[in-house]
């Protein structure tokens, strides 16, 4: 089981209150993990990764103990304590505005 | 008794303003979609409890709305939890937020650039809707404006949508840039007397017209004088803000381009300009009274430089005459320290007698006159900027 925290909007897209747990089949990996929350909540295609290109949205970036996974592959394994549900992957939006 | 809904997309949220046909005692729910951009919301003249929102954000991208219960619960179409996501031949189902351009030659010359701010050559890259226009007869077509500027429709009630790329790929698509707002479809009118007709108007490229429901497309620009264009006169690259049409005489069409009113009377062919006596002819909004097509609403805004109304005073400007004679509409209205603009799709009249108008400002407040323009009183003040406004009847 992997835990993912969503920014506040998406929370609400999704009609979730707090962190949404996916089972993720084979490596976790960050696509996996997006294929298995899209999978469960179809309303977020395309709000945290373009349709087209699949590309993270600029705005996005990917957060997991402490570090800053976000310019890596998606392919890349996610930290051991994300697949084993220690820590959760962290989807944050900028901040911007005023 | 015959009642009014006034549909609100503001910058953070949308609004549901409902009134009975008095329109002096108003109801104000909301905000739906708290926190996003709601460009547009607008009902099916089919199906008035039928409606479509453009929900965007610059961090999660493009999500479209629809209501069929005129917008106490909404649904993302092409995505309802539960559902399966999948046909059972393992093919992805309708995504109602999926706006993808068209690249199959059979639909015409699909185009993969356009002319960014800078001259040089820019792919297209899909942004958000900024306008959706359900069809006159059926509630699950509708028609979306976007940027980067192209036309999409839906026949599947919002759950997928194809781009009509015969658009983009007339000829001159290269050229077209954006305008300071980007490049966005913003306009889109239905012909109700001739179904396979649409215009729409695009910022910077200017107005086009199909005569066969899409599949081909002119430039209807003739007449239009842009002197921040090298050629002041060309085919495209006008920054064209509002078209709008009186039903009853769809060949009569009335635009506020950047500077300038103007007013064809052969279906965009030829264009002249009837700002007359305007204060300043700079503008976005433009509409027409719904039952008398030679009466038509403007907002002066002061400059391009200066995006607020003219001398500090909300007026709105009424010609009686389709043009050239207009007359300055304040009561009501704030006559001092007013300092708003009023965007180009925050305009709106409605069918009853007499005829309704509403605008919306980037101060927040919706204004209603149920006189056809001679009083004004605001509805609600302190909305979130103003994107959109669009007036529906409820028998």
């Amino acid at each position: 089981m992997v835990r993912v925290v969503l920014p506040y909007h998406l929370r609400n897209l999704a009609k979730v209150a707090d962190e949404v747990h996916v089972e993720v089949d084979g490596p976790v990996t960050i696509r996996s993990v997006l294929d298995a929350l899209e999978k469960s909540y179809p309303m977020l295609r395309g709000t945290i990764r373009d349709h087209v290109t699949g590309k993270r949205r600029p705005f996005l970036r990917f957060f997991a103990c402490q570090e800053d996974l976000s310019h890596g592959s998606y392919d890349e394994s996610l930290p051991e304590a994300v697949a084993t549900g220690a820590e959760p992957l962290l989807v944050l939006g900028a901040i911007a505005g005023g | 008794m015959s009642g009014v809904r006034v549909l609100v997309g503001t910058r953070k949220g949308a609004f549901i303003l409902t009134a009975d046909g008095k329109r002096d005692r108003w109801e104000v729910s909301g905000p739906h979609f708290a926190g996003w951009e709601i460009y547009h919301i607008k009902g099916s003249p089919a199906e008035p409890n039928r409606l479509y929102a453009s929900q965007t954000s610059g961090w999660f991208g493009q999500i479209i709305q629809r209501s069929d219960d005129g917008g106490k619960t909404w649904i993302q179409p092409g995505t309802k939890p539960g559902e399966p996501t999948t046909t059972p031949e393992g093919m992805p189902m309708g995504e109602s937020n999926k706006f993808v351009y068209d690249t199959s030659p059979e639909t015409g010359k699909p185009l993969t650039t356009h002319q960014f701010y800078d001259g040089t050559a820019h792919p297209w890259e899909f942004k958000r809707v900024w306008h959706l226009e359900p069809s006159l007869t059926d509630p699950d077509t509708v028609y979306a404006g976007v940027e980067d500027a192209a036309l999409f429709r839906s026949t599947d009630g919002g759950q997928s949508w194809h781009e009509l790329a015969g658009l983009r790929g007339h000829g001159t698509g290269p050229h077209w840039q954006p305008g300071a707002g980007g490049m966005c479809l913003h306009t889109i009118i239905l012909d109700p007397s001739d179904p396979k007709r649409i215009f729409i108007a695009i910022s910077a490229a200017g107005a086009f017209r199909t005569d066969d429901g899409g599949v081909t497309w002119k430039p209807i620009n003739r007449g239009l004088f842009s002197q921040y264009i090298p050629d002041p006169t060309a085919e495209v690259g006008h920054c064209v803000h509002h078209v709008a049409m009186n039903p009853s005489r769809p060949g009569v069409l009335f635009m506020q381009k950047h500077w300038d009113v103007m007013r064809s009377d052969d279906a965009g062919d030829n264009w002249r300009e009837v700002s007359g006596n305007l204060p300043t002819d700079f503008g976005f909004v433009i509409d027409v009274h719904a039952h008398e097509p030679e009466t038509i609403y403007v907002v002066p805004i002061k400059s391009d430089s200066e995006h607020y109304v003219h001398d500090a005073k909300m007026t709105v400007y009424r010609s009686r005459t389709g043009g050239n004679e207009w007359e300055a509409l304040t009561k009501g209205l704030p006559q001092s320290n007013c300092y708003v603009n009023v965007l180009r799709d925050a305009m709106s009249v409605d069918s009853l007698d007499p005829c309704g108008v509403y605008f919306g400002t980037t101060g927040g407040q919706v204004y209603a006159s149920a006189d056809a323009g001679d009083g004004w009183t605001a509805i609600v003040r302190d909305l979130p900027p103003v994107l959109s406004v669009e007036a529906q009847i409820l028998e």
